[in-house]
Formats: C-alpha cells, structure tokens, sequence
C-alpha cells in the first residue's frame, strides 16, 4: 500500500469499559471491548469489519469516529494532505473535522429524531456547520434527497410516515450532506427486510461510484459483506484475526475462525450443508478472555502452543494479514 | 405421502384495532407432516407469527381467529380436531402435549425469578402426571438431550445466568418437556449469531431425526430455510402466495415474489461488489393493503387490470399451490387456459 | 389542490399532533380533561359565581340547610327562593333561623353584590342575586356554616386558592427537577451521585413531621399571602424529587438514542443538543408527569390545612373548609358541611385519569 491515498490508518487501537462493582464502585475489571486493532482504508474502498455480537465491531468504528473515546492507540485520518491523530485531538479541533466523516446507522427508528422533518434532519449538518443559508439549504436537500431517491415532495414529512428503507435513506442522505471523504456505516442493512436490503446496498454501491466515497461497513452478514466490500477484516473477542482481498479471504481463508463463520452463513441453496462446520461451545467472553489465542477453546486444529502464546497479526502474503500459529500449514475450506 | 398431522386451511386472522382492521392473516394454507418441516417464510408484515400463534390459539388482543380451519389429527387415527374452533380449556390440553412453541427472544420468554428446572418441571407436572423427583429427573434429561453441558448442575440456574445460546436450548428443552407431536419455532435463531444458529439449527434436526416431529419453522431467512425445510410456504401480506417443496420453490419458483425474492438474497458465493437484482419499492403498511393481489404494485410481472382488481384464487398442481393469475385463476377465463 | 388524503396530514402530522390524536381516543381522560378545565374556569371566575361575601359572618345565618332555588313561579320561568325568618325554639328558647315559605324572594342574574377585583378590575357584577332582599335573606346553595358564611361562596373562593397552590407548587418543583435532573444527567460523576444522593434523602423524610415542623417554624404574623406561599415552596422541596427523576432518566435515554450521536457526530455543541434535540423529545413526558404530580400537591395543602398546619382562617380553601367538618357534632348537626368533600375527590380523579391518559399518548412514536 502507497502511503499517499490512505485516508483512515489506526493503529493498535484499544477500548476497555471497567466494570465496578459494590457500594464504593471499585474497579473489579474491565471489559475488552477493543484490544488493539490496526487496519488502514484506501481512499475510495471499502473496508468490512466483521464479526458476531460482542467482537467489538461496533466499539471500534465508534472509537474512530470519536463517538467515544477511545483507550490507547492512534486513528490517523488524512484529510486535505493533512494528516492528525482523532484519538488524541482536542475536542475543539475535533468539531471541525467532524464534518469530513460520517456516520450510517443500524436502526432506521432510533437514528431519526421523529419531531424534525425530513428536510431538517437532512439539513442539519449544513446548518450546524453553518454551511449554508435556508434557500441554499433547501437547495442542497433537494439535491440530496434526488441523490438517495427520495421524492424531494416528501421534504416536509415525518420519519414517521416512512418504510424502514426509506428511513435509511433519510439516514445516507444526512451523512452525505457535508460532502464527507469517510462514512462508516455500522450494520446498515441488518434491520431491514431482505427485499429492501438489496435496494439500499446498491445505493451505497453506486454513490460510492458516483462521489468516490471510502466506506468503513461495520456488519455481522458475511454474504452482505461479499456484495459490498474490497477488503474485509474479521474481529473476534476485540481483535482481527483475519484481513484480506474480500475475494481471497472467501475463496481461501486463512483463520480456522473466518473457515467457521463463512461455512455457518446460510445459503439459500437446498441440500448444501453436508460440510457445514458447526463451532463447539460459545463466543469468549471480553472481560475475561482465556490465556493464548482467545478462539483456542472453539478451534478445531488448536495445539497447546495456542494455549498458551497469544498470536499475533501478521502479514503472510502481501495485503494478507492473519492472527493464528497454524497460519499456512492448515489447508481451510472456503466458500465461492 | 402420510396424512399430515396438521392441516390448515384458508386461516383467516384479524386485528379489530381503533385505526380500523388488519387482516393479518388472509388466507393460508398448508400441510404439516410427521418427520418433516415446513418453513413458514416471509417478510415483515406478512402474517408467519400470526399464524403460528392462530395455530396455538395465543393471538394477541384484539386479535382473532375469523375463519379457515386448524385441523389436527389425534394420535393413533380419529377424525381431526378443528384447533380454530376449540373452546379454551380444550386448547390447553392441546399446547404443550401436543402442539409447543419455541419463541424468538428466548430471554423475554422465561421468567427471571424462577431456575429453569422450576419451569421445565412446571409444564412436566402439568401435563405428564409424574411425580416432583420423576419431573426432575426428566427435566435433566431433557436439559441434556438439548445439549446443555452439565445439566444436572445447570438446570438450577437462572435464565439471565444463561448465554442466549443456551437460553434458545433450554426454551427448546421446555417446548419438548412434553413430547409435543408438532413444535413451531418462531424466528429460533434470528437473536442469535451465525455460529449458534448452525448450533441450534443442527439441534433442531437432530430432534427432528431422533423423535419424528413435525416442525414448522418460521424466518424470514431463505438460508435458513433452503437447509431446514422439507416443505415451504412463501407468504406477502398475509397470504400463503406459494407453498411447495423445498427444491421445487427454490429451482423453479413460480409466483413473481419468490422468484424475486431469492434473486435479490446476498450469498457468501456471489462475486465481491457485485450489485443485486431488487424489487421495486417497499412493503405497504398493513392498512394500505393494494386491492387485488397484494403484490401487484411491486411486481415486475403483472398482467394488467386484472391483478389490480381481483384477488388471485390458489391455484393447485401437484405438491404445490400458488396465487398468481400468471398460472391460471382469471375470472371469466376457461379453467386451465395459460395466459 | 384536492384536500390533503389522511395519509398525507398523517405524514405530516408534528408530534403534537400525534399525540392530541392518540389522546383524543381515550375517553375517561377526554371527560377528565372537560372537568379539569371547567374546575379552572371556575376557579377564574369565582368571586363572580360566589352569591355573598365569603368573609361575611352574621350569627343569625348560623347552619342554615342548603336552600332550594324554585326555577318557575306560576308557570313561568322565574326563579325565586324563599327568605328567612326567626322562630323561637319551645324547648331551648333558641331563635333559629328557617325558610319562610310564605315569603318568595326573586333571583336576579348578574346582580350587583361585594365588591371584588376580577384581573384587576374592581367589580361587583355577580352571576346570582337577590332583587328586593330583606336583611338575612340570601342564597345559601349548600347552606352555609356556624358562622353563617355561605359555604357555596366559600368553596368557590377555596376552589381557586386549592387549585392555584397546586399550579404555583408544581412550577417551583418543574423548575427543581428539570433543573436538577438535568444537570444530574448531563454533568454526572460527582454531581450525579450528589444530587441523587440528596433525592434519596429528601424522599425518605417523613412527611407529616417535616411539615409539622416547617409550619411551625412560619411567623405568626404572616399575613395570608405570606403564609399561602410559604406553604406552596414547603410542598414543592418535596416534590420536585419525582421530576428530577423522570428528568434524568429521560436525558440518560435520549443520550444513548442514535438521533443524538448523529447529531453530535454532526458536530453540534452540547447546546444545541439538549435544547433541539432532547427537551421536545421529553417534553410531552413531562407535562404528563405534572399533570399526576397536580393533584399529588392539591392533596398536600388539603391535608395540610385540614390538619391545621397549612393555609390558616381567615384564608379559605378546601382544607380550611373542610376543617370545619371535622368533628361529629358538627356533622350531625349541619352534615352539608361535608359536601366541601366533593370537589376535591372529582378534581383529584380528573387529573390521575387525565394524567393516564396524556403518559399513554406521550410518547406518539411507540
């Protein structure tokens, strides 16, 4: 990767919650939601983390984007040739920068503030960053919600007279409003039904076409990753264990955990699961991970050098990056 | 084939709500066998859980029942009963024995002051006139037939000491406490992540091989049941639109609905950024339901004025049923003629 | 342009009015809400409905029954009541005072009575009067009491004092709790635990003692505004503590809602925030909770003054009024003294039904 066209590089970026407890709160542990995390994004791609519930997915684009601070580690977004550290940025300097990265939301109902209109909600991030008077305003929401395919009549409605899809609509419009170089959509099509799904993951698709968006597309639905992402990084317990070419980490994966996740997801073939690997006990828990490579409990090939040394992210091949000791030697069925 | 133990035909279930009424369900028909699932499959709004809880006589107020018939066949031979019909006491020596549900939230559906084994032993007591130590002792079993490591020390625990994988266990435990001939399993796996669902989805069939149940399955994820379902009802808006074997409704789909519906499904096989094909706009709320056949408005497909005006009659070829006038059914049209 | 479809106004439609519609199809609270306004208006206007000076003492009037008003003499429309004679009692020689049937004495509409200042406006314009009366004649609706006062101009004049207590009480505990929830949400760490340490407390302090204590602690020489005021900031320390709650536990909410990330995410400031994000979101939340927090207070300054303790004669108020009915003898001898009762129980339903009924339609999004 050339330094130059990376917009988003964070480096070992960590998030523990304590967990108090008792009359005088003490601290009794911590969670750790994110446990060093490092990736970078390419201006105009698209990068999936992916993950199940509780693999800190959802922490993490959070951390990035400043929503809540962060533990240690640095977020290095690069915007106008300008390089600065989100992580450690005051938050007075971080308030401009704000509007360079966006965020898409999970629920389409909560994401809403039902007493504005349509149009507000799409205008606000103009009008909080003064970008625009009223006629002009209305103007770039127009613009705005032709861009999402939204009838412009609809300016005056309420969230509430709309379909969960339209209402995601709303949502992308909102986040294109100040022209942001980064959107992180943190699971944009989980709450939504399958038919419309499809609808709003090619939007995304061809606004990034169109505008050269960079995505960072937070999700736990391995076949909707496939549809929309370049690269994909695969979490699990606060940390990647797996980050490659979305067509090579399908087709060959490396970690026997992105082997598990990908023979797990469904496919809407009859009579296609007689090599279905079905993983044995339960996702680590964060605030007590076991000792070595926290997926050695689950893992089917694990040695006792798994129990007992936490591997570490490593690049195997060239844009191949992959956490486990058996990286290589273990020949891992894929799927397409 | 066997005759199926449960048969429903035309249900009809309404909502009388202040806003007006919602017919929730409108028209359903299907077959459950012995050893065999159903997939019940659909999206918001279209009326699967309020069929299952037709089925169970647990519709929620205002709801009810307004026509069609649930017939289940008692065992060992026997004209069936009509569950639409039963009065309530009768209905609850159905739920349990002889019909249970599995919920989707399995955590809402325990009560939390309670340890497990008192509720799987509660339905035991109930149902099975086995003693206090007989019920236990059953209930253990259950608790590890379901795969619930260490049950004997589990089953004293409460549902929150519980992680959602084991909860949908044990809801699974309790469904079965008392043998029941048909077990309907409400979105089973939808709060649970892709590694457990294959977890309970391979408990499910399990069950299925070892006891012969007869399991309806309801989801909105064709995945899941392209790899559970023997036999499949696709529903929209409260109406069963096709109904037909697995392998026929995923290889040769006949309605415009479910062929669209299984093209714009993302798979883990399609080439990465690859755009899906999508039906046109969204799913009406349940008070604007389009006069005629309900999908008319979003089908790439219609024939005309017909679809907008006439609802389209089931139209019934070996194994399988749908309601499109593309296979027959318009009025005025000699019975048979293909448009 | 055609008028707009249902489907459209409901697109359309704010959250007030959302909540107006969801409120409008609970009927009790509708009925409720009829009263409550109709029991304000009264109070407005109650020194126009009162028929005689509810400070006037005449020992002669002393436990006069309610008296009747005869709607139509000699088939016409024309009200009248009788007047009052004194009749000697043969057993205890005591002159009492009855109705004198022979004696038809006409009511007149928009009479001129006391005078009295209506918003400002010196007046003595009063719904009913008497046209012609002799000394003593009066119209004494629901009797009137041992000092002869008229207890249907009493309880006007107290129907005013009791409901405005509860109005200016439930200001000072909104603006309390708005404002001590709020900073207890948005400031939390050490303030939060302050501040909700401080509720705690406050909450666990038996009432009655505390007023006993407050109450004496007021200046004899108070004149009965000072006291009236007194009494309301008493009742509110003490209220404002379910606010604050309701307050805080609404911000901590909204805080986590996605609309309020997004906005911050936006770049908002904190400002911008809580004033157009958060407060409408809970506003409707929190008339509700004033509405069941009302007649929480009316209660108070009821029984406060029943008790004593409150507002003190000669100020007038359903407590105060309800006082007098306070000892049997009393009652068997004038048992109309009780009907002080009546508004107090139909006020304090209207507002529970009514307060029901705008939580349910409060939140118009669930």
């Amino acid at each position: 990767m050339s330094g130059s066209d990376i917009i988003l590089d964070v480096r070992g970026l960590k998030k523990h919650f304590p967990i108090r407890r008792g009359l005088l709160r003490r601290l009794s542990g911590q969670v750790r939601a994110v446990d060093g995390v490092s990736f970078s994004i390419r201006r105009g791609e698209t990068l999936a983390l992916v993950g199940e519930s509780g693999c800190g997915k959802t922490t993490a684009a959070r951390c990035i984007l400043r929503a809540i601070p962060p533990s240690a580690g640095a977020v290095n977004f690069t915007i106008d040739g300008r390089t600065v550290d989100l992580a450690t940025l005051p938050r007075r300097q971080l308030r401009p920068l704000r509007r360079h990265m966006q965020m898409v939301f999970q629920d389409p109902y909560s994401s809403l503030n039902p007493r504005m209109v349509v149009g507000d909600i799409i205008g606000e991030p103009l009008l909080i960053n003064g970008m625009a008077n009223r006629a002009e305003r209305r103007a770039r929401v127009t613009q705005l919600m032709e861009l999402v395919q939204l009838p412009s009549a609809y300016f005056n409605r309420f969230p509430h007279a709309f379909s969960g899809g339209q209402r995601q609509r709303i949502g992308i419009a909102r986040a294109l409003a100040l022209n942001p170089g980064l959107i992180v959509a943190d699971e944009p099509v989980s709450a939504l039904d399958v038919s419309v799904q499809a609808q709003i993951l090619n939007l995304m698709l061809d606004l990034q076409d169109r505008l050269g968006l960079t995505y960072l597309f937070v999700a736990h639905d391995l076949s909707v990753v496939k549809h929309v992402s370049d690269r994909v990084a695969v979490m699990y317990v606060g940390r990647i264990v797996e980050l490659a070419e979305t067509e090579t980490l399908y087709r060959r994966p490396l970690h026997p955990y992105t082997e598990a996740l990908l023979s797990a997801a469904p496919t809407p073939v009859p009579g296609a699961i007689s090599s279905r690997i079905v993983l044995e006990r339960e996702i680590a828990d964060p605030a007590n991970p076991p000792p070595g490579c926290p997926f050695h409990p689950r893992c089917r090939y694990a040695t006792d050098m798994c129990r007992s040394e936490v591997p570490q992210l490593q690049e195997v091949e060239p844009g191949r990056w992959v956490s486990c000791h058996r990286a290589g030697e273990l020949g891992l069925a894929g799927v397409g | 084939m066997a005759d199926p133990i449960l048969s429903v035909r035309d249900l009809h279930t309404q909502f009388h709500g202040r806003e007006g009424i919602v017919r929730a369900v409108d028209g359903v028909d299907f077959d459950v066998f012995e050893g065999r699932t159903l997939g019940v499959v659909g999206e918001s709004g279209c009326g699967k859980s309020v069929t299952a809880r037709s089925i169970l006589g647990i519709v929620d107020r205002p709801g009810r029942v307004m026509g069609g018939q649930i017939l289940l066949r008692p065992q060992g031979g026997g004209p069936p009963v009509d569950l639409a019909t039963l009065p309530q006491a009768a209905m609850r020596r159905i739920r349990g024995p002889e019909i249970a549900l599995v919920f989707q939230e399995p955590m809402a559906s325990f009560s939390q002051h309670y340890t497990i084994g008192n509720q799987i032993t509660e339905a035991i007591l109930l149902h099975m006139g086995l003693g206090k130590r007989a019920a236990r002792a059953r209930a253990i079993e259950l608790l590890d037939m379901v795969g619930v490591p260490q049950p004997d020390r589990r089953i004293d625990e409460y549902p929150f000491q519980l992680s959602g994988g084991l909860r949908q266990r044990v809801m699974i435990a309790m469904a079965l406490a008392c043998d029941p001939r048909v077990l309907i399993a409400d979105e089973p796996t939808t709060a649970l992540d892709v590694t457990t669902q294959a977890q309970i989805l391979d408990l499910l069939r399990d069950l299925q091989q070892k006891r012969g149940l007869a399991i309806i399955l309801i989801t909105h994820d064709m995945g899941v049941i392209a790899e559970m379902a023997h036999d499949v009802a696709v529903m929209y808006l409260g109406r069963a639109v096709e109904t037909g074997p697995v392998q026929d409704i995923f290889n040769r789909p006949r309605h415009p609905y479910t062929r669209a519906l299984l093209r714009s499904i993302p798979t883990v096989m399609a080439r990465p950024r690859t755009r899906l094909p999508t039906i046109e706009g969204s799913i009406p709320h349940p008070f604007d339901r389009p006069r005629g056949c309900a999908y008319h408005p979003r089908c790439s497909e219609k024939l005309g004025a017909v679809c907008e005006t006439h609802e389209p009659p089931p139209i019934d070829t070996e194994h399988r049923q749908v309601r499109c006038f593309l296979h027959g059914g318009i009025p005025g049209a000699p019975p048979g003629t293909q448009p | 342009m055609a008028a707009p479809s249902d489907s459209e106004r409901y697109a359309v439609a704010t959250q007030w009015q959302l909540t107006w519609w969801r409120f409008r199809r609970h009927k009790l609270a509708m009925v409720s809400l009829v009263v409550v306004v109709l029991f304000y208006l009264l109070a407005v206007s109650a020194d126009f409905l009162a028929t005689s000076d509810p400070h006037e003492t005449d020992a002669r009037t002393s436990y006069i029954a309610p008296q009747p008003i005869h709607l139509f003499d000699d088939g016409a429309f024309r009200p009248y009541t009788y007047g009052l004679k004194g009749v000697r009692d043969v057993k205890t020689f005591k002159l009492i005072y009855t109705l004198d049937t022979s004696r038809k004495v006409y009511v007149e509409f928009f009479a001129r009575g006391y005078r009295y200042s209506f918003l400002g406006i010196e007046t003595d314009l009063h719904l009913l009067g008497l046209k012609d009366a002799g000394k003593g004649d009066g119209i004494h609706l629901l009797g009137t009491d041992l000092l002869g006062r008229d207890l249907w101009s009493r309880l006007m004049v107290a129907t005013r004092v009791s409901l405005t207590i509860g109005l200016v009480g439930v200001s000072i505990s909104l603006f309390l709790g708005v404002l001590l929830g709020g900073v207890s949400a948005i400031y939390g760490g050490w303030v939060d635990t302050v501040i909700q340490r401080g509720i705690e407390v406050v909450r666990s302090m038996p009432t009655i003692p505390l007023w006993l204590g407050l109450a004496a602690a007021l200046p004899n020489d108070w004149s009965v505004t000072q006291i009236y005021f007194a009494i309301t900031i008493i009742i509110s320390l003490l209220a404002w503590t379910d606010l604050a709650r309701v307050v805080r536990g609404k911000f901590l909410s909204l805080r986590e809602e996605e609309f309020v990330m997004a906005a911050e995410l936006a770049g908002a400031g904190q400002t911008r925030i809580i004033f157009h994000h958060m407060l409408p979101s809970f506003a409707s939340h929190i008339i509700a909770a004033v509405s069941l927090a009302l007649p929480a207070m009316i209660i108070s300054e009821t029984s406060l003054s029943f008790l004593g303790l409150g507002l003190r004669p000669p100020a007038i108020s359903w407590g105060i009024l309800l006082q007098d009915a306070q000892n049997i003898q009393t009652l068997a001898l004038a048992p109309w003294l009780l009907f002080s009762a009546v508004p107090v129980i139909l006020v304090i339903l209207a507002f529970n039904f009514l307060g029901d009924g705008l939580r349910d339609a409060a939140d118009p999004y669930g």
